[in-house]
């Protein structure tokens, strides 16, 4: 088990490596920091001066080792627009887009698994025809679509919800939170379903088509035939063999939602990393748009790890050697 | 009395192109503790007649005619959780491929604590003891350390006789096996089928076993029947069966198994396949591969009628009839 997170995290090493260097190369070869540094009205000698400070006379590998050894220690400068540590940047940003996806994620799961089996269970009643109906709206509409119809009916026409920002949050230590507060809670609503709709609808007919596909197997008909309730064979064997596909989905979903929760976030105002993201593509902010990058392939990178391990707690096939002990 | 009492059970498909009739009019008893083999071609009908009485018949299959009696009562049109609480309790089952047939998740420990749990007023640590108590009666060894084992960890023997232990941990009294060694490997095949008849004995247990394996008939069942195109052929005592058969059909399909006390040349074979289920000729399904078919054999479907000392459904054994 050690062995095995041990071997998983070295083959982790390669990615965040190439991926560090993606994001390092856009230091070097997309916009000119030095220019947007010095703004309009600069000498020569300032120009010199504000390069060989950045360490940008240094050949291109020395550079990258210093990056490299700062990205480490989570250092990647200061923001060219704002002025301010990266790092507290995102760090400021992060609690938003982790509470909003995993929010998204959560609703995502809790709903879509039971929807998937409902329907991969009574294929053709009319509840799970309207279900498919549902969620093909769900795969097809696209999310900013979404989030500004749920606007228009809850916040502008029921006047329920709030159609922007975080509402009020709470401080635990460094982590800001909107969980403790209704206002807070109320403001999470609507960007959530917006960011989990998707994932809702393709968990769900993830799981209905893997739900058809075990109801069909021997050990299911043998369940039956041993007399099990219906609820032993639905949920205690056949939904814990759909189970490996569906972790995989719906961590590779996960991961999709925190990367790219950049649209609702944008739709709805929402303060987190998507946002900052956005805004600093707009200002050409190279340092947050590295260190956006490497996070992402991080958390990437921390969810696969997580996904192998769930595997390896379903399914006894993947244990090496006897199934003693985990 | 019976055990179960087959009474003209008939099973249909629905399709789009018309109904096909699965089974027709086929009627047997099984006595208690009686091995009764049911042979057959692939697609006789066999696994659908083990299916039905079980009750898990594949949708859009159903029974459409006929009932089926276990100690008296009819269990063909019983709801589905009355008919479940039978399953297993009453009526165990057997699948062919041991390999699939255990749900791979959970150990066999699990697989059989919550059989028993669901069938027997016990709680799961007596489940537990009894279960590490069948593992050893259906010849596990170490079965204390395996009961935790998952069914990838045994090989196809030991999971057959897992299954066995599955089929028979709530002591039913009828147990469907279905083609239970076709699976396996010919030496290991002995060995379960020795298991099977051990264990059905002891604990008095009837058993209807599908199988197109002759030598398994031979030696294990009491009496036999033999189905051609979803009707029984022919039924009777095993040794009636085996060496006198009064059917064409069985007859050919006796003599197509090599004997092992004499040398022959060549072994018989029937000419010709047994119809599709859509193409069932009129009359004695029968009748296009039969040596002996005479007129009435394509007019007219016989019924089982005694003929020696078995029952066969065919013309030549009708009283009167012109041969």
């Amino acid at each position: 088990m050690f062995a095995f997170i041990i071997s998983r995290l070295l083959q982790a090493l390669p990615v965040m490596f190439t991926v560090s260097l993606i994001s390092f190369a856009m230091f070097a070869y997309v916009g000119d920091p030095v220019a947007i540094m010095l703004g309009q009205d600069f000498t020569e000698a300032q120009r010199q001066q504000l390069i060989r400070d950045l360490g940008l006379d240094q050949p291109f590998f020395v550079q990258f080792a210093t990056f490299l050894g700062n990205a480490v220690q989570g250092e990647f400068g200061l923001s060219y627009r704002l002025s301010r540590p990266v790092a507290e940047l995102i760090a400021e940003r992060a609690p938003a887009t982790l509470e909003l996806a995993f929010t998204a994620a959560f609703i995502a799961l809790a709903v879509g698994v039971p929807m998937g089996v409902y329907t991969g269970l009574y294929r053709n009643s009319w509840l799970s025809r309207f279900f498919l109906t549902f969620s093909l709206i769900g795969v097809s509409l696209p999310t900013f679509l979404i989030g500004i119809l749920l606007i228009l009916t809850f916040s502008v026409w029921l006047g329920w919800l709030p159609s922007f920002g975080r509402g009020e949050v709470t401080r635990l230590g460094w982590w800001s939170t909107g969980f403790l507060t209704w206002s807070g809670i109320k403001a999470l609503i609507l960007p959530a379903i917006t960011l989990g709709l998707f994932q809702l609808t393709l968990i769900m007919r993830l799981v209905r088509s893997e739900m058809m596909e075990v109801l069909r197997t021997d050990y299911i008909k043998f369940a039956r035939a041993r007399g099990l309730s219906n609820r032993a064979v639905h949920f205690g064997h056949a939904l814990k063999n759909t189970l490996v596909p569906v972790i995989t989905i719906a961590g590779l979903q996960l991961g999709g939602i925190i990367a790219f929760a950049i649209v609702t976030e944008t739709v709805f105002q929402w303060p987190g990393m998507g946002l900052l993201f956005i805004q600093s593509v707009g200002a050409a902010d190279i340092p947050v748009m590295a260190a956006y990058l490497m996070l992402i392939a991080l958390v990437f990178v921390t969810i696969n790890l997580i996904v192998d391990l769930l595997y390896y707690a379903v399914d006894p096939r993947l244990r090496v050697g006897r199934g003693k002990g985990h | 009395m019976s055990l179960l009492e087959v009474k003209n059970l008939r099973v249909e498909f629905p399709t789009r192109r018309g109904t096909l009739v699965a089974l027709d009019d086929v009627s047997f008893a099984i006595a208690p503790g009686e091995v009764l083999g049911v042979v057959g071609e692939s697609g006789a009908g066999k696994s659908m007649t083990g299916a039905a009485i079980i009750g898990l018949l594949e949708p859009p299959g159903r029974i459409a005619g006929g009932q089926i009696l276990l100690e008296g009562r009819r269990i063909d049109n019983l709801p589905y959780e009355q008919m479940r609480r039978i399953r297993g309790r009453e009526i165990g089952a057997i699948f062919q491929d041991p390999l699939t047939t255990l749900n791979p998740l959970y150990t066999v420990g699990r697989q059989l604590v919550e059989t028993m749990t669901t069938h027997l007023p016990i709680g799961p640590g007596e489940a537990r003891e009894r279960a590490i108590g069948w593992l050893e009666q259906v010849g596990i060894p170490a079965a204390r350390e395996r009961i935790d084992s998952y069914p990838h960890e045994f090989s196809g023997g030991m999971r057959q006789r897992v299954v066995i232990a599955l089929a028979l941990c709530a002591e039913p009294k009828l147990i469907v096996a279905d083609e239970p060694t076709t699976a396996l490997d010919v030496s290991i095949q002995a060995q379960v089928i020795a298991l099977l008849k051990r264990l059905a004995r002891e604990k008095g247990t009837a058993m209807m076993l599908v199988t197109h394996d002759m030598g398994v008939i031979a030696e294990t069942a009491d009496r036999v029947a033999v189905m051609y195109a979803g009707r029984i052929a022919e039924i009777g005592p095993v040794r009636e069966v085996v060496k006198h058969a009064n059917h064409p059909y069985s007859q050919g399909l006796m003599a197509s198994i090599p004997p092992l006390d004499r040398r022959v040349e060549r072994l018989q074979q029937i000419e010709g396949a047994m119809p599709r289920l859509s193409a069932i000729p009129k009359g004695c399904a029968y009748n296009p591969r039969c040596p002996h078919a005479f007129d009435r054999c394509q007019t007219e479907r016989p019924d089982l009628m005694p003929a020696g000392r078995t029952e066969a459904a065919c013309w030549l054994h009708a009283e009167g009839s012109a041969r």
